[in-house]
């Protein structure tokens, strides 16, 4: 991992809701530009790890979180800092789209505008951008300004990614973003992923091992709160150390 | 199941039928546009188009003031802003304040009317009444919408940088919109028809009120003071009264439809 740049690194971070801890010491280092995949049996942590990359989890109460999560050199759970300039950097996709209350070309046009400027004619621009970029500008042009909630799931799915680069960040956290689509949906978001990874760091947290073969460049294994497995795609997945990753590897824990 | 539908749409029929068929019958379009003559309770002539407006100008005003402090107290009663066991208190009072009879709020601001030197009513202090009374009602109704937003709908407004402000505002707002709708329309339906919070406070008059240290009547004062005469033709304008009453409440629940689908266009499910 020497080579690539790290975009986030944790060290000793510990999660824990209502005092039962669910992550434990977590240390990682997560390569930029490149396609993270977190997996691990249900319940591990995986949606809590990705969460607390953007301080996602403490708009909830009673959470603890102890630890660094070092993004761009700097300790993002440092007290004091603007939490809303630490989210804007990382795009979330979660595993059922949220379009926003409002019309399909608002829900682009919305981060556009509360970060970048309300010129309207950038706007515009940006919103054709974005929505070009996730492949769903033909689709929608001649309806911007209908509902976003009336579009397919998929289509949701995909207009929330939209919505996100529209942000301009520099990492997209995707909690299993194909799991509620069908199999064609789902294909279209995890090619444009793999497209994406161009200009983001992409971390994805899926249940299917498949799915993390086929795309992921980094793998991180999680179980039971711990990080029991992480390095390359290729090996941890022909040369996997722990007999837990080698369990999961065989279908005996899923 | 069958009893209790027949009781609720029994008594509605009922209610409905007797002030339309004793209202619609005395009322008259002179009653509708001119104002109070002489001794109106006693049976002179004229009309109440001095309560219309008197009741308009102080549910209106009530209901604005009571929503923009309803809203405020509703946005920072949600889980980012204050601790669930102090919402939950704060609730709590919201509804005592909901379970309290008008006529205290009347008799409260009547206290604070005496106090300050002022005697006889006036729409200034009508409004203050109305307002302590519409304002749980609006609070929660509020509350309730607002509450119900999907988690991950707030989430997703938080992930792309949102503040709690702008959260609330551009996206909470508008998801909780019909709620929101509702709950004015309530609070204003509640306002307009409650004659003891206003019972005490706002006086009576035969003309429009020009300044808001002005008496004036209203429409459930004057009913409770026409249907109290002994006269039947005195009695009957009370049904033309409130057969009013009924038209305005009837069609602000037709609105708060109207509106109420219409703010859910963009709602997400
Ligand atoms: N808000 C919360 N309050 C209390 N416990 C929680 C909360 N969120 C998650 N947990 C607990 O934390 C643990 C990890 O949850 P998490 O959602 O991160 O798992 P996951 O790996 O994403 O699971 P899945 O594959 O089912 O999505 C679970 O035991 C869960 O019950
Ligand atoms: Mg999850």
């Amino acid at each position: 991992m020497s080579k690539s740049a790290i975009q986030i690194e944790t060290r000793g971070l510990n999660v824990s809701f209502h005092n039962s801890p669910v992550l434990k010491d977590i240390n990682i280092e997560i390569p930029a530009k490149q396609l993270t995949a977190i997996i691990g049996p249900s319940g591990c942590g995986k949606t809590t790890l990705l969460k607390s990359f953007n301080r996602l989890l403490e708009i909830q109460e009673d959470v603890k979180i102890s630890g660094e999560i070092i993004v761009d050199g700097k300790d993002i759970m440092t007290s004091g800092l603007n939490v809303p300039d630490i989210r804007k950097k990382m795009g979330l996709i979660s595993q059922k789209p949220y379009p926003l209350p409002m019309s399909i070309f608002e829900n682009v046009a919305y981060g556009l505008r509360i970060h970048h400027g309300k010129n309207p004619k950038k706007v515009e621009e940006g919103v054709h951008h974005c929505l070009q970029e996730v492949g769903l500008w033909n689709e929608v042009k001649d309806r911007l300004h209908d509902p976003a909630s009336r579009l397919s799931v998929g289509q949701q799915q995909r207009l929330c990614l939209a919505r996100a680069i529209a942000v301009k960040p520099e990492v997209i956290l995707c909690d299993e973003p194909t799991s509620a689509l069908d199999p064609i949906a789902a294909q279209q978001i995890e090619r444009l992923l793999l497209k994406l990874k161009k200009d983001f760091t992409v971390i994805l947290v899926t249940h299917t091992l498949r799915q993390a073969k086929r795309v992921a460049d980094y793998v991180i294994f999680l179980y039971f709160g711990m990080v029991v497995e992480h390095g390359l795609a290729d090996q941890v997945f022909n040369d996997p150390k722990s007999p837990e990753m080698k369990a999961y590897l065989s279908g005996e824990i899923s | 199941m069958l009893a209790s539908l027949a009781i609720v749409i029994g008594s509605l029929i009922l209610i409905v039928s007797v002030i339309v068929l004793n209202g619609a019958s005395s009322l008259s379009l002179e009653m509708l546009t001119q104002t109070s003559e002489g001794s109106f309770y006693l049976g002179s002539g004229g009309g109440f188009l001095n309560a219309i407006v008197g009741s308009l100008l102080l549910a209106l005003p009530a209901t604005a003031f009571a929503f923009i402090i309803s809203v405020c107290i509703a946005m920072y009663l949600q889980k980012e802003f204050i601790p669930s066991r102090f919402s939950s208190f704060i609730r709590i009072c919201l509804d005592i304040m909901w379970g309290i009879p008008s006529i205290v709020y009347g008799v409260f601001a009547l206290t604070i009317m005496i106090a300050l030197g002022l005697h006889g009513g006036s729409v200034l202090f009508g409004i203050f009444a109305l307002t302590l009374l519409e304002i749980p009602i609006i609070t929660r109704s509020v509350d309730e919408s607002i509450k119900v937003v999907p988690h991950g709908l707030k989430e997703s407004a938080y992930s792309l940088g949102s503040t709690r402000f702008e959260t609330s505002l551009h996206v909470v707002r508008r998801q909780a919109m019909p709620g929101i709708v509702a709950g004015i329309l309530l609070g204003f339906g509640r306002g307009i028809g409650d004659a003891a919070s206003i019972l005490l406070t706002v006086g009576d008059s035969n003309y429009f009120p020009t300044s808001v240290l002005d008496q004036t009547a209203a429409l459930p004062t004057i009913i409770l003071n026409l249907a109290g005469m002994p006269e039947k033709t005195v009695q009957n304008k009370a049904y033309a009264v409130a057969f009013v009453l009924l038209l305005i409440v009837l069609s602000i629940s037709i609105l708060t439809r109207y509106f109420t689908k219409k703010s859910s266009k963009y709602i997400i499910k």
